[in-house]
């Protein structure tokens, strides 16, 4: 561990005990005109200074809903966080009032959002965007606020900076846009930073410059990512660890080399195997059968049972709990959990 | 952009040319206007074609319309039949009426605007219900209406304000005018803002805007409103000439002595000298405000581009 790393790490506070961010048993709802749509229900994870944890799942499994609890963004109405705790170092935020969350936002923890050209306001220029963070948290004057937004886009790797500080987001390419919504997170460096598929919208090789751009950052500052994504070949080379969710829980957690070689839970194998492969060339590809659940009527039992191919009675009786996953021989597996109550058949079977 | 500029200036030529060609026909239609000066009695044959040639009228319309145009390049709008020049008219009539029409569209930007925010951003709740159906009766009663009985009860009965304004229209006297002026304009303003404010909240850039834990106010006020204002302020800018024109019924109503007012006399004698030079000016800052909401356009939106 280097020093900076050792430094920031004091700074955070964060300790063996304590991660950076904790969420306990988080659940969200959307209560809707149909009925009350359950996005998020009893979620469990952490994240350590320097760790990254990678959220797979679907579109609609509550990924980005649980990670926009986090920050404090869910549209409210209709979204309502239900229970729970967000532990972010040490201080449970549901209980901060508006104004202390509002503080915690961007300047703590800050998100990438997945199509800069939306999420950039098309009638500010760059640098007003960027420079708006440290006049807003910081005080700083319209000078000072320009002068770092420069500084910030240049760390993020943007040529011409100086000059482009004062274009429009509609001026800059995909890749250049999405360094900008990374350089707008980077700005008053926080501990943690949450990336809501930050490479959804690019191409595939300026997706890999972007991943990597922010796994320097994050090495660099010694901070705390969550990746939230639907594609494995992302999360590879990043990820620390997994989590993957499917109809607003938590079915698998892994580091993230065990978790591509040994699954311990058939929706993740099934993900797994959908993946193209260039030595099944000709094949057909494989594909989970059926489609993610209603979330106004989740399922009894496994939410998965309807499409899992090992599904038992059991399966449509009893919610599984997410199991310690262990070897044949009864050896732990640190880290490893999964919610199937054939655990053991899918890892070792 | 200068050359936009130029070349939209250059594009009022045919309009204000064509414009004015067709009011000058359309009073020419409405009759003989000597008859009219005359009323219900006959006019003496003799004082009548008299008349007439002194005037002009027996010239084929072609050739009145460039004696007029001949006139309006050397300054001279023509008369009144009772001898006054029109450009004194319109230098006494269009202050008057400017200044209600700066009262009027002031009210319907700043209640239009504020009204739509704030049920744009409630939507849905009471205060969202309430400026819904206050908005929905003001656009389905006609503004006469709408003036007398507001005139009837503020003005009259219970006398809180003048019910007719005084003399040199004091701007006190031109605040309960300008609301029944703005009325209906001040709902439609409503109404949009709020369409677009309720929109544009479920924008990513919005969502952005509080991830940055920026304050509430900063983000209605910087992001939100900034964005949602684009299509507001086109209506206003053509709102703004169909205001100066609406101000006819305003005026008669409270006795404004504005373009309104001159205009209804210009029409009533068929004095086309009249009634073409108030039409003309209101065609042309008709122009001018569409020319300027159109560059502002582009100050608000960055992204569009003129070519």
């Amino acid at each position: 561990m280097s020093s900076t790393a050792v430094s920031a790490r004091a700074k955070t506070g964060d300790t063996e005990e304590t991660p950076l961010l904790q969420v306990r048993d988080l659940h969200v709802e959307f209560r809707t005109r149909d009925g009350v749509a359950k996005a998020v229900n009893g979620v469990n994870y952490s994240v350590r200074a320097g760790e990254t944890l990678a959220i797979l799942g679907e579109s609609g499994s509550g990924k980005s809903v649980s990670s926009q609890a986090v920050m404090g963004i869910l549209d409210s109405p209709p979204g309502f966080v239900t229970g729970g705790e967000i532990l972010f170092k040490g201080r449970d935020l549901l209980k901060l009032s508006n104004e202390e969350r509002r503080k915690v936002r961007g300047a703590q923890m800050a998100m990438v959002f997945q199509d800069a050209l939306s999420s950039l306001n098309p009638v500010h220029t760059v640098g007003t965007q960027l420079g708006e963070m440290y006049r807003v948290h910081k005080g700083s004057s319209k000078k000072e606020a320009k002068l770092k937004a420069v500084e910030l886009m240049e760390r993020v790797g943007i040529p011409g900076a100086k000059e482009r500080v004062n274009q429009y987001p509609h001026q800059f390419s995909g890749g250049m846009r999405q360094r900008v919504m990374i350089a707008m997170a980077l700005a008053l460096e926080p501990d943690l930073i949450i990336a809501d598929e930050p490479t959804t919208a690019l191409d595939v090789t300026v997706q890999a410059q972007v991943m990597e751009l922010l796994g320097d950052l994050q090495r660099e500052y010694d901070m705390g990512l969550i990746l939230i994504t639907h594609d494995l070949g992302v999360v590879a080379d990043v990820a620390d660890k997994i989590a993957v969710m499917y109809a607003g829980r938590i079915v698998e957690t892994a580091p993230v080399h065990e978790l591509y070689a040994r699954p311990a839970h058939p929706y993740t194998r099934g993900l797994l195997d959908s993946i193209p492969r260039l030595d099944q060339k000709g094949q057909e590809l494989y594909a989970i059968k059926g489609l993610p659940p209603n979330l106004l009527r989740i399922p009894s039992g496994c939410a998965f049972n309807p499409r899992c191919p090992m599904a038992q009675d059991i399966c449509r009786s009893e919610v599984p709990p997410l199991h310690a996953v262990t070897e044949e021989d009864g050896r732990p597996l640190p880290g490893r959990g999964s919610a199937c109550h054939f655990w053991k058949e899918t890892l070792h079977g | 952009m200068g050359r936009y500029v130029i070349r939209r200036l250059l594009q009022m030529i045919p309009v204000f040319i064509g414009t004015t060609f067709i009011i000058f026909a359309m009073v020419h239609a409405l009759g003989d206007p000597v008859n009219a000066l005359f009323g219900d009695k006959a006019p003496d044959p003799a004082v009548a074609a008299q008349l007439r040639q002194s005037l002009g009228l027996n010239d084929p319309l072609w050739l009145q319309y460039l004696h007029y145009m001949r006139g309006i390049f050397t300054g001279d709008l023509g008369k009144t039949f009772s001898g006054e020049q029109v450009t004194s008219l319109l230098a006494s009539a269009y202050p008057t009426t400017l200044k209600l029409t700066a009262v009027a569209f002031s009210i319907e930007v700043i209640l239009g605007i504020g009204l739509g925010l704030v049920s744009g951003l409630r939507r849905g709740k009471s205060v969202d219900t309430l400026v819904m159906v206050f908005t929905l009766v003001v656009i389905s009663i006609p503004v006469f209406v709408i003036g007398y009985v507001l005139q009837y009860l503020l003005g009259v009965k219970w006398g809180i304000v003048n019910a007719t304004a005084g003399y040199g229209a004091p701007i006190s006297d031109l605040i309960l005018p300008g609301f029944v002026l703005a009325s209906v304009s001040l709902a439609y303003v409503a109404r949009l803002t709020r369409t677009t404010v309720a929109e544009n909240s479920k924008a990513d850039y919005v969502r952005t805007a509080t991830a940055k834990g920026l304050p509430r106010r900063r983000v209605i006020t910087h992001h939100l409103l900034r964005n949602s204002l684009i299509p507001v302020i086109t209506f206003l800018g053509t709102d703004l000439g169909a205001l100066m024109g609406g101000a006819l019924v305003t005026e008669r109503i409270f006795n404004i002595q504005g373009v309104g007012y001159w205009l209804y006399q210009g029409i009533v004698r068929q004095n086309t000298p009249t009634v073409v030079g108030f039409v003309t000016i209101l065609v042309v800052v008709y122009l001018l405000a569409n020319l300027l909401v159109d560059l502002l356009y582009a100050v608000l939106d960055p992204r569009i581009r003129y070519a």
